[in-house]
């Protein structure tokens, strides 16, 4: 049994050792460079990867959830169609439109890749596998993440395209709607925790997966406006009246093509990934696993990570498969009066509940004022619509 | 090294054309833009002189520019819905043109 | 002066520069966001990490935003053949100038020209931020509640399209 553990420990410390013992070559001037490097490129190639592997298990889920195979030409049962889609991208034209504001043009790529990948530094894969230890992590990331509104506006505006113009000003809109209930369901774990540090919120939550904050009223809330809100974010479905292709064929985007394109739809998948990273951070433990007993403790953490990671993208993939898609005009009635109420209860529960020392009392509590809100908010809120019951005509 | 002086010089340097360009510029959301630059570079100052300082223990400076962030953020927002009003009313964000008091 | 005091500085100034004199407003609007960045680099280079991300998380994404906006709302991006410039624009370019030289003399004659050591004090934590909003600085806390809670409701009273008004 002992040497499981020191076998666990060293695969755990793994991915540091090898940075470190690659690093032990270079000269001592090149050091904290070719150390920073090698952080950063670990994280940007798993995620570069799993990023193409989630376009396929994406296509292939939602054929399966509209009874019919996805993509299975390319490789064996279609896994290859990545490399497929991208050496198709990689060889398209870039088609710049003659009246196109050239260097926002440019430049709106790579204003909607940067601060995301910017955002993955801050995040704890492991159990010592973070690029940045900020005593002030939180507030780092979402501070990132508004620089991808700025890149909509500039891809939306630089296209001279009316309809492009338009879904930017519906996609900032939405990100800008959404990011209150987003911040505000964050502030609960925030309160709960005690600190901004990532890696210190997920050490508050270590030793199973009772201590998990998905697990408090509050926490469930916020987890599922989190996740709500971390959709509409990244214009995914049922959010995604910006970009779909049916109602305003890209959107803001409309007007890029070949590498371009490539780059907005890797920003966008890297955006759904970080987002469900953080919401794996602070409500679902973490790198923690879910039993602190053997033969759970095995798996090093950051398998942990990336199993409860596809968990999640799974559950998104689920979501776009399933549900229809929202108007812009309930969107909006969906954020500002529904989810910003949703999450300032939530974070009146989460005070409430930290002077409440019985767990049982706490979930009654908790979940009377949360439950209760939403129902009675759900009910007045259908109610002002006045959708009276379905009638059906017939033809004759 | 980089010392205070630099950092006041900068200050002074953005503060001097937000203002120069407040003053002569004749688009109304321009004349806001460089008073986010003043109040901006005002900040700069703050958080220069907190590190700069005899004891940085008080880190007054830092709560000031926090402050001045939130209410830059309040005054734009106003600002802009004035603006935003004035164009329905007037089809102009000129400043040269709100110039009567009548409707 | 350190090189990277003098990448940032001069962003920073070619991005208010930019954001003053050119013509395109879009443009403008994107060379203050410049200058807001460099800004917030440059309060992380004297260590001041909350005030830095404050700055980004604030002003990058909510006050850019919101001029981007008022921008698309009152259509007036371009301004091709008309001056930029007001009808007594040399005054207020002059008025500029003048100050600058008149803070920069006082700067370079004032005792801090010579050179002060950076303190190397440790940044407050986020806690003793948080701290110290609670006891010292409560009632400035609650007084800025109050105008954000008054200027957003002023600003929506302000905006919002009368719908009873005349068609």
């Amino acid at each position: 049994m002992e040497e499981t553990g020191q076998f666990v420990d060293s695969l755990e410390s793994l991915p540091v050792a090898l940075k470190q013992w690659t690093v032990g070559f270079a000269p001592e001037a090149v050091r904290p460079l070719l150390d920073a490097t090698l952080t950063a490129l670990p994280i940007m190639a798993v995620f570069g990867l799993l990023f193409a592997l989630t376009t396929v298990i994406e296509r292939k889920g939602l054929g399966r959830i509209q009874n019919r195979r996805g993509p299975n030409r390319v490789g064996p049962a279609g896994f290859l169609q990545w490399a497929a889609d991208g050496l198709k991208i990689l060889a398209k034209e870039d088609i710049v439109p003659r009246s196109a504001d050239k260097v926002i043009h440019y430049l709106a790529p790579l204003a909607l890749v940067v601060p995301v990948y910017l955002a993955y530094s801050v995040i704890p894969f492991g159990k010592d596998l973070v690029a940045i230890q900020l005593d002030a992590g939180l507030l780092f990331f979402f501070a990132v993440g508004a620089g991808t509104e700025l890149a909509v506006f500039m891809a939306g505006w630089s296209s001279r395209n009316k309809y492009a113009l338009l879904g930017a000003m519906r996609a900032i809109a939405q990100m800008l709607s959404y990011e209150l209930p987003l911040l505000l369901s964050t502030v609960a774990v925030i309160m709960a925790a005690g600190t901004l540090s990532l890696p210190e919120i997920v050490r508050t939550q270590t030793g199973g997966f009772w201590n998990w904050y998905f697990l408090t009223p509050w926490g469930l809330a916020g987890g599922l406006i989190f996740l709500a809100a971390a959709a509409a974010e990244s214009n995914r479905s049922p959010f995604d009246i910006p970009e779909a292709e049916s109602e305003i064929i890209a959107g803001y985007f409309v007007e890029y093509s070949g590498f371009k394109f490539a780059l907005f739809f890797l920003g966008e998948y890297l955006g759904l990934f970080v987002m469900c990273s953080l919401g794996i951070t602070l409500f679902l433990g973490g790198w923690d696993s879910p039993l602190p007993f053997a033969p759970f403790t095995w798996l090093p953490s950051y398998l942990w990570f990336l199993l409860k990671l596809c968990g999640l993208i799974g559950l998104f993939i689920w979501m776009r498969g399933t549900l229809p898609r929202l108007r812009i005009d309930q969107l909006m009635n969906l954020a500002w009066k529904f989810m910003l109420p949703m999450a300032l209860l939530t974070v009146f529960t989460a005070g409430l509940c930290r002077f409440i020392a019985d767990p049982l009392l706490d979930w009654i509590v908790g979940l009377s004022i949360i439950a209760g809100s939403y129902m009675w908010l759900g009910r007045s809120l259908t109610r002002a619509q006045n959708i009276g019951p379905r009638t059906y005509r017939f033809a004759d | 090294m980089t010392e205070l002086h630099s950092y006041m010089l900068l200050a002074a340097a953005v503060f001097c054309v937000g203002l120069a360009g407040a003053l002569s510029r004749r688009s109304a959301i321009v004349v806001l833009i460089g008073i986010e630059l003043m109040l901006n570079a005002a900040n700069l100052n703050f958080i220069a002189f907190w590190r700069f300082g005899p004891n940085p223990e008080v880190f007054s400076g830092i709560m000031i520019v926090i402050f001045s962030i939130a209410i830059a953020a309040a005054e734009a927002a106003v600002g802009l819905a004035l603006i935003i009003s004035i164009h329905r009313h007037l089809r102009s964000t000129k400043v040269d043109d709100v110039n009567e008091l009548k409707g | 002066m350190d090189a990277g005091f003098a990448i940032i500085g001069f962003l920073t100034l070619a991005g208010a520069a930019g954001a003053m004199t050119l013509r395109n407003l879009v443009h403008c609007a994107l060379c203050l966001v410049l200058a807001f960045g460099g800004f917030a680099l440059l309060y992380l280079k004297l260590g001041a990490e909350f005030a830095g991300f404050a700055q980004l998380l604030v002003y990058v994404g909510a006050v850019a935003v919101l001029i981007v906006f008022a921008l698309l709302l009152t259509r007036n991006i371009e301004s091709t053949g008309e001056r930029i410039g007001a009808r007594d624009w040399p005054v207020g370019v002059a008025i500029g100038v003048i100050l600058f030289v008149l803070l920069g003399a006082a700067i370079v004659n004032s005792p801090f020209s010579h050179a002060l050591p950076e303190t190397r004090a440790n940044a407050p934590t986020v806690k003793e931020i948080g701290v110290s909003l609670m006891t010292d600085y409560v009632l400035p806390l609650e007084a800025v509640a109050l105008l954000l809670t008054a200027a957003m409701i002023g600003a929506v009273i302000i905006a919002v399209r009368e719908t009873d008004s005349r068609k």
